[in-house]
């Protein structure tokens, strides 16, 4: 086994090891959220996955970025079978092992990943404008300052030097092809890693050329690890979440709110109509409505919020964050992943201060019963940006990757009102005038009194 | 309802008038426009008048799950025992509550706002449309959230202005990218947070700028949001606001005998 082999292995194991660990971490923060079985409708769900995951379709309302993030996830999509063969030649030892397996096609392989990563290479750097030159609205919004934009940034970067390392790699390699072709199998002509070659490489000699090949080869992989382990940390965590967030999307009529079953047969229980015993959640006085905290949402809330790309385009037509309200549909979602994000790690630390009481079973019900840290949602969102969503569904609208802001927003509401009994002062008389008098204002005229005033209906 | 149950006469729909369509006195206008509409075009229909309560709307999108069920359980009880089937409201506010959040609750009905039942009127021969004095007037139509984007209805009301010939102009947020009036989610009955600017006034602006003499609207609230928005831009003798309904009867109706 040669040295590169043995390094390769050993850094492979340890970046898999450590992924491993992150990865099942922020599956088991998602599920901090309380359980819902999604398992209906699976030909419209695969439909959304097909057209809105893969296909792009909702990026396309705003064309110019819609091009380039193309550009780059295709470029992302297709360059994973040269990361196949870059992993099957670390681990075997051996190099390009596709080439003679392909042979035409392989030619055809790399030309598609060498023009698809010059795209991407210009939509980074248009991506890099657009962010830090172009002051766009919704990238310069307070809920990035700091991490957030870095963020963005560092990934752009990395992908600077992903491409580099792709075309360094191939340039010199078609070089050597023609010095020594017992190790260097043929790859054919690539569109422009022999230009680049000819234009900066060809007057190296063997030695340095074998080095900058080795250099590329490297950068790529060490830029794809680097990726792996960092993902977890970032906005960029969509490039995984987006799918299954799609597929969990939800289904039902927008102008649906979730039925609350225990107030619907409490209700009916003060009206005398019959309840229906199989429904869940029996009048249980003590129990706590809407959501306060992570705990309280679905999982998909939870997914919603780690699929997030903080792209802006739910905040960038909200019509209260248009107007200087306080509410960002963004921040909103964000708030909620950095929440379970310092939930996980809090209970990962293994601090016996963080749990009120028992013994910590690893169960998301456990957690849900006894974590508190003196904190809950309310700590991250104010409840002035929840007062100032006018529920017109706009966000869920925009949303490219189908999360649905709104409905943590009203979760949020509902906890306010129902289990706080706060809430705009001003919604008190509405609230009031609807359970005495059936009617948003108190009237005091008949509500029939119109009818008077035109031709009679019955 | 109760008048018509007694004298044993089925309507063929119930129109649900809704608290702004009741009380609001700009809103009422438009109860009374489509009412006569119904009259003229002779559908039978019924209204529950005392009987009818808000349909907890406002209630629910506030928070308080309470007061929405005690006001939708109710209705539903009413509306079931006068075998209700097919409802027709001009608020889109009661018509998503009515179509998307009633039947969850055991209350199954056909519910149809008004601009797609002028519509399917209209389609039907049953209500003749036409240009009359809007005839060529540049006017805009605002969709409101809980037709368009939340019902995804927004061919209905644009074919009854294609109907009248009027020249519409389009806002540059219009059908799924439409601007909200600022009125739903039980924002119509608080103060706004605080911001820079009210959200009808950045609507009222965006009407401004197609130079529309008219905005056609479906909603009370809507009516009633772009009309301040007018006020506070200093342009409510320049540009009028009127629900799609009133378009109609104002440009005048032919009636088949």
């Amino acid at each position: 086994m040669g040295i590169q082999q043995l390094v390769f292995l050993v850094v492979s194991a340890a970046v898999f090891f450590i992924a491993f660990k992150k990865y099942k971490q922020i599956y088991r923060n998602i599920f901090l959220g309380k359980p819902q079985i999604i398992s209906d409708h699976k030909n419209e769900r695969w439909k959304n996955v097909i057209l809105v995951a893969f296909g792009q379709k909702k990026m396309f309302k705003n064309f110019i970025p819609a091009i380039f993030h193309l550009f780059i996830y295709v470029a992302f999509l297709l360059t994973q079978i040269e990361l196949i063969e870059i992993l099957l030649d670390g681990i075997l030892g051996k190099h390009r092992i596709f080439a003679e397996m392909l042979g035409g096609f392989y030619t055809f392989l790399l030309n598609s990943i060498e023009v698809l990563s010059l795209l991407a290479l210009v939509a980074t750097f248009v991506f890099l404008y657009r962010r830090n030159l172009l002051k766009i609205p919704r990238f310069v919004k307070s809920e990035l300052n700091g991490w957030p934009k870095l963020d963005a940034n560092l990934i752009l970067i990395g992908e600077i030097f992903l491409v580099t390392g792709i075309f360094l790699m191939n340039s010199s390699d078609g070089l050597l092809q023609k010095m020594d072709t017992s190790h260097y199998p043929f790859t054919g002509d690539l569109v422009i890693s022999s230009v680049a070659g000819s234009l900066f490489l060809s007057d190296l000699d063997i030695n340095t050329l074998q080095m900058l090949e080795r250099t590329g080869w490297w950068l790529h992989l060490f830029v794809v690890y680097g990726f792996i382990l960092y993902l977890p940390y970032s906005k960029h965590f969509h490039v995984f979440l987006a799918f299954p967030n799609v597929y969990f999307s939800r289904l039902e009529p927008r102008g649906e709110m979730e039925n609350m079953p225990a107030i619907m047969n409490e209700v009916k229980g003060m009206f005398g109509l019959p309840v229906e015993t199989t429904q869940d959640g029996q009048g249980d006085v003590n129990m706590d409505f809407g959501a306060k905290d992570v705990f309280d949402f679905s999982w998909k809330t939870i997914l919603d919020a780690y699929s997030c790309t903080e792209c802006g385009r739910c905040t960038a037509v909200c019509p209260a964050n248009l107007t200087g309200k306080k509410l960002s549909p963004r921040k909103i979602l964000m708030d909620i992943r950095d929440r379970a994000t310092e939930i996980g790690d809090n209970i990962d630390s293994g601090k016996k201060e963080f749990f009120s009481e028992g013994e910590n079973t690893g169960d998301p019900e456990y957690f849900r019963k006894n974590y508190n840290d003196g904190k809950n949602l309310f700590s991250y969102i104010s409840r002035e940006e929840i007062h100032a969503c006018t529920t017109c569904n706009a966000c869920v609208e925009a949303c490219p990757v189908l999360i649905n802001p709104l409905e943590p927003i009203l979760e949020l509401r509902r906890y306010e009102i129902l289990s706080e009994s706060a809430g705009p002062p001003d919604w008190v008389p509405m609230f009031t005038a609807m359970e005495n008098g059936g009617c948003v204002w108190q009237m005091p005229e008949e509500r029939e009194k119109w009818r008077t005033e035109i031709g009679s209906p019955s | 309802m109760a008048e018509a149950t007694a004298e044993g006469f089925v309507p063929e729909i119930l129109f649900w008038v809704g608290c702004s369509g009741s009380f609001d006195a700009r809103a009422q206008k438009v109860t009374k426009t489509f009412a006569e509409l119904l009259i003229k075009c002779k559908i039978p229909f019924a209204i529950l008048g005392n009987e009818e309560q808000c349909t907890g709307d406002p209630a629910r999108r506030a928070g308080n799950e309470f007061v929405f069920q005690m006001l939708a359980l109710q209705n539903i009880q009413t509306l079931n025992m006068y075998g209700v089937t097919k409802i027709v409201t001009a608020c889109p506010h009661c018509f998503n509550t009515l179509k998307n959040e009633y039947p969850a609750l055991g209350g199954n009905y056909e519910v149809v706002h008004h601009t797609t039942f002028l519509q399917s009127l209209f389609n039907e021969g049953k209500l003749q449309v036409k240009g009359g004095s809007f005839k060529g007037k540049k006017i805009t139509y605002h969709d409101s959230c809980y037709l368009g984007r939340i019902n995804g209805i927004y061919e209905a009301p644009r074919q009854l202005l294609e109907a009248l010939e009027v020249d519409l102009i389009e806002m540059k947020r219009c059908k799924t990218n439409g601007l909200c009036c600022g009125a739903g989610g039980a924002q119509m009955f608080k103060e706004d947070e605080p911001g820079q600017k009210r959200i009808n006034v950045e609507r009222a602006e965006e009407i401004v700028e197609t130079g529309a003499g008219i905005v056609a609207a479906n909603c009370p609230f809507g009516i009633t949001m772009v009309t301040d928005g007018m006020k506070a831009k200093d342009k409510q003798d320049d540009i009028l606001v009127y629900d799609i309904s009133e378009l109609i009867l104002q440009a005048g109706l032919e009636i088949q005998k």
